[in-house]
């Protein structure tokens, strides 16, 4: 056991944990950060993406202990100061880009980086880095809506193509 | 004008705001205070005799707490199945025991031998590695053709052999069906599998198991999509524990698909291990976990031959299928292929004679049961490949021969038991043709070929049966439960609603949509009225939700309910304004006297029923709470028509889904926005299935697709924006929301619109191959088409030795 610490949505917090503890185990567990979700063991369904030091990250393929000092994102911290929902969170609600929410939080957490690096991304652009997000409930048809909305484009006329 | 609120409207998700800020509850994000975990050891080989289990090293391990073995489930009772089907010859289906934990034997590769309880995870799983196994390995049976020759090995060593049933249906129509098709003008046979595949719902399953010793009370958190079914299975028939000690919580759920409806053995552990360790116990599943202990579905294996006459009338159908039941018999798992599926091959058409031959084989690997559509999906892409294969056989347009053929008469009885209430299938192809722009079809092929690909088009109707199901009739079919529903409406002193469900949401939405309707009905803001479900405590007996019956059967109870508190709200409103309670009439959230200006808000009537000091106390009982539950009188018949472009790449089999379209017929709508979601998720399943998704095993029975880097999850690049439409609506006659269902749709409709597409692409790249078994990756669409000349022989033997799912090579994920 050593204590880890790091600062999580602008708080600092610390935890005594193994050598093996991943990220997303220590944020679950010991922080309560329930946000984040595991959909799986080998790194493939991105339920768990936070941001470690304002990248997206998988945190299930990372020791809490390589975080030691960093600064953490999770879905917690994704809302407006006065508790509204954030830009993306709201496009998600408005265009239903979301159904049992368990693939949710990575999928708001990665939306949010890649406008970070893309702030305007085609429907092709955002198809290709949800690549490591899987959702089973919406076919990802409004998910892509959400997250051009998101990005202030005109969503209105998306059908068949 | 779409409205706003209330039925129609497209109401924003209120359960959004928690699942968007992680406020989500989980059940793995449940932890009871001394809780301690679980890990099971599972079996790694597919058929095994357990010689010998030694955990005497494990025992002392750090942090262990107890070692479970099938010894001490011996006292306890088996996984229960819920559906008897009886075969034709009259006889009951073989049913095997299905221990907690196994005894004797291991009959597939993730079978749970030992349980092993710790205060961590961790400690649990060193200590599970340090457990000595002695398993004598047997010779598996995998492929289902050859579980039912003779001297095959027995997956059950006390069942007469591998077949647990072969069932007729309609078996009267047997001779009949033969003659016709003997003297039949045409008639196309298509052999095809329906791939084995795995539900997945992105949030694995988790037990969490508590005993109080103060009361004797237990308590089960799990990841269910109908928690009163978990309680009356576990409590009754494998713990013996009466359910008025037992409560389980399915709080929110992430996903089900089919594959949470079942019962498990880890529900069954958790509970009553945490009596035995005088802790709480928690299970967590891991994704390599799901794959080889979640239900998986499909896996049907068919011939299927349609006969027509000279004008191309369909006169005839028979099928044999070989289903496959895995190594045990899952909660509904016999039902799926029967009563799922033999009675939806009507289809859409009036085909007069039909016969269905399934035989249902044990094998040794995880049970199958209901995915999303459960049978129906099977039904349609036979029926749907085998009309496509017909029209191009025959030289007709495919459209035109299923337009042909399609019922167009309401109520129509089918020769295969069901009674289909309404439907215009006429109209959603009409509607399909619009909305896929099926005319500018030429000019995108034209396009798509400069680019030197190959396009094609394939479309295809579906029906479904939902709305499951009324009891008196499951009854009589095998099932061993009623398929009502039941919801109690609590109407508070200040005038909010809670309705308490029997249905579960775990991502349909019920807690936005429910309210709609109980608003409408009052006339009262969507925000007064709450949904409580998920938990048997304060949720009466209800069987929960699958096979698109949430809102059919869920919903009409609750609309009863609401009728009942609205039919005693109004005999008080009429006590206080002094009239006759037939004088009364309730709009807009206001009691109105017809004829005078006399008025009452709900608001002052709900509030009456609880201090009622002005109140028909002689006549009524204070207070305004109903329950009630509905038992549907038939099935509900949700159809439509599908249209899928495929561009194939001819240089490497690859295929994009370019357009999808879907026109389907819900009856009434509730929400849109909420349909609509239900119906992309179903089609991107369904395009998963045609092209991405094999659940494969090899030969000895070690499930080779068990992680996502192997079974081929459809992501947001595989597929395209879909264009889906609900316009066409033919309200189903026998419920009083007059709607259908709308949740497994896009998963029965869109498989073969995507093989048909894939085909006609093919053909029109002058390739003449008429099938290629699912999901038709790179390389199977490759070998078809370069072991196709233009010569039709030779293209089924190309396709299958591409990698058959009947041959259970790993051919679909290569
Ligand atoms: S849990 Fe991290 S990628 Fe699946
Ligand atoms: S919303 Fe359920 S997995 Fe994406």
């Amino acid at each position: 056991m050593a204590k880890v610490s790091m600062r999580v949505n602008g708080k600092s917090v610390s935890a005594d944990v193994e050598g093996r503890t991943l990220l997303v185990e220590m944020l679950r567990g010991p922080l309560g950060l329930t946000g984040t979700h595991v959909g799986c063991d080998t790194s493939q369904c991105g339920a768990c993406v936070v941001h470690v030091n304002g990248k997206a990250v998988k945190a299930c393929t990372m020791f809490a202990a390589e975080a030691e000092g960093a600064e953490v994102t999770t879905i917690e911290g994704m809302a407006n100061a006065d508790g509204s929902l954030g830009t993306i969170q709201q496009a998600f609600q408005d265009y239903h880009g979301l159904q049992c929410g368990f693939c949710t939080p990575g999928m708001v957490m990665s939306a949010a980086a890649l406008l970070k690096d893309n702030p305007k991304p085609t429907e092709s652009e955002i198809r290709h880095y949800l690549e490591g997000n899987i959702c089973r409930c919406t076919g990802y048809h409004n998910i892509v809506k959400a997250i051009q909305a998101a990005s202030g484009q005109d969503v209105g006329a998306i059908a068949a193509e | 004008m779409p409205k706003d609120t209330g039925i129609g409207a497209s109401s924003k998700r209120r359960e959004d705001v928690r699942f968007l800020t992680g406020d989500g509850n989980y059940t793995d994000d449940i932890n009871v205070h001394g809780q301690a975990y679980v890990h099971f050891l599972r079996s790694d080989v597919a058929h095994a005799k357990i010689n010998g289990i030694d955990t005497s090293a494990a025992e002392g391990m750090p942090g262990v707490i107890r070692i479970f073995t099938g010894k001490d489930f011996e006292a306890v009772g088996g996984l229960p199945c819920g559906w008897q089907v009886t075969d034709r010859h009259g006889q009951p289906m073989q049913e095997p025991k299905h221990p907690v934990l196994a005894h004797g034997k291991v009959r597939h590769v993730g079978d749970p031998i030992c349980a092993v309880v710790a205060e961590t995870l961790a400690q649990a799983r060193d200590a599970a590695e340090a457990i000595e196994l002695d398993l004598e390995i047997l010779p598996a049976v995998i492929n289902m053709k050859e579980a039912v020759k003779d001297g095959a090995p027995k997956v059950h060593d006390d069942l007469t052999s591998n077949l647990c049933y072969d069932w007729g249906f309609v078996e009267e129509n047997r001779a009949a069906v033969d003659e016709a098709i003997s003297k039949a003008a045409h008639v196309t046979t298509l052999e095809l599998v329906n791939n084995r595949l795995i539900a997945n719902p992105m949030e694995p399953r988790v037990a969490v198991g508590q005993w109080e010793k103060g009361t004797g009370d237990y308590t089960l958190y799990t990841t269910s999509q109908n928690p009163h079914v978990i309680r009356l299975l576990m409590g009754a028939f494998v713990l013996g524990i009466p359910e008025h000690k037992l409560r389980v919580v399915a709080p929110d759920v992430g996903g089900g698909f089919g594959s949470k409806i079942f019962h498990y053995a880890e529900e069954a552990f958790c509970t009553w291990a945490a009596k035995e360790c005088r802790r709480p116990v928690k299970w967590t599943s891991t994704r390599s976990e799901a794959f080889m202990t979640d239900a998986h579905g499909r896996d049907h294996v068919t011939r299927i031959e349609l006969a027509l006459d000279a004008d191309h009338n369909f006169t005839a159908l028979r099928t044999e299928t070989y289903a496959n039941m895995g190594a045990y018999l899952s909660t509904f798992a016999p039902s799926v292929p029967t009563w799922l599926h033999g009675t939806l091959m009507a289809g859409n058409y009036k085909t007069p004679l039909i016969y269905v031959n399934v035989k249902a084989v044990f094998t040794n690997t995880v049970p199958v049961d209901a995915y999303r559509g459960a049978g129906r999906p099977e039904a349609t892409f036979q029926l749907e490949r085998v009309i496509d294969k017909a029209a191009r056989e025959l030289g007709v347009d495919p459209i035109e021969l299923r337009r042909k053929n399609f019922v167009t008469e309401f109520p129509y009885a089918t020769p295969v038991a069901v009674e289909y209430d309404t439907g215009d299938y006429n109209a959603t192809m009409d509607k399909l043709i619009e909305i896929a722009d099926i005319a500018g079809f030429e000019a995108r092929a034209e396009e798509s070929k400069k680019k030197g690909l190959w396009r094609g088009l394939g479309v295809n109707s579906y029906i479904e049966a939902c709305g499951i199901a009324p009891s008196n009739l499951v009854g009589q079919l095998g099932a061993r439960a009623g398929l009502y529903e039941s919801a109690t409406v609590r109407v508070n002193a200040t005038g909010g609603l809670v309705v308490m469900t029997g249905s579960h949401s775990h991502g349909q939405g019920h807690e936005t949509a429910f309210p709609q309707v109980v608003a409408d009905m009052i006339g009262i803001p969507e925000d007064m009225v709450e949904v409580v479900h998920g938990d048997t405590a304060n949720t009466p007996m209800g069987m929960g939700t699958y096979g698109s019956r949430s809102l059919a059967v869920g919903g009409s109870a609750m609309v009863r309910a609401t009728e009942k508190i609205i039919a005693k709200a109004k005999k008080i409103a009429a006590h206080i304004m002094e009239a006759s309670d037939s004088d009364i009439e309730l709009k807009d959230g206001k009691f109105t006297v017809a004829g005078t200006d006399k008025s009452l808000a709900w608001g002052d009537v709900t509030l009456a029923a609880y201090v009622p000091h002005n109140y028909p106390l002689k006549d009524m009982e204070p207070g305004l709470e109903e329950t009630a539950f509905y038992d549907p009188n038939n099935f509900t018949y949700p159809a439509g028509a599908y249209a899928c472009e495929v561009e194939v790449d001819p240089e490497t089999g690859k295929v994009t889904v370019a357009r999808f379209a879907a026109a389907d017929d819900f009856g009434n709508i509730i929400n849109p926005m909420i349909v609509d979601g239900q119906v992309h998720g179903g089609i991107a399943q369904g395009i998963g299935q045609a092209l991405l998704e094999n659940c494969a095993y090899d030969e000895a029975g070690q499930l080779i697709s068990a992680s996502y880097m192997d079974y081929a999850m459809p992501r947001a690049d595989d597929v395209p924006f879909y264009s889906v439409d609900h316009s066409c609506q033919t309200p189903c006659t026998h419920n009083p929301l007059g709607v259908k269902g709308c949740g497994e749709a896009g998963a029965i409709g869109s498989p073969p619109a995507v093989v048909n597409a894939v085909i006609d692409a093919l053909q029109r790249g002058g390739k003449n191959v008429t099938h290629i078994d699912m999901p038709l990756s790179p390389a199977r669409v490759w070998a078809a088409m370069n072991g196709a000349t233009a010569n039709e022989g030779a293209a089924q033997p190309a396709a299958r030795d591409s990698g058959s799912a009947e041959g259970r090579s790993l051919g679909g994920q290569v």
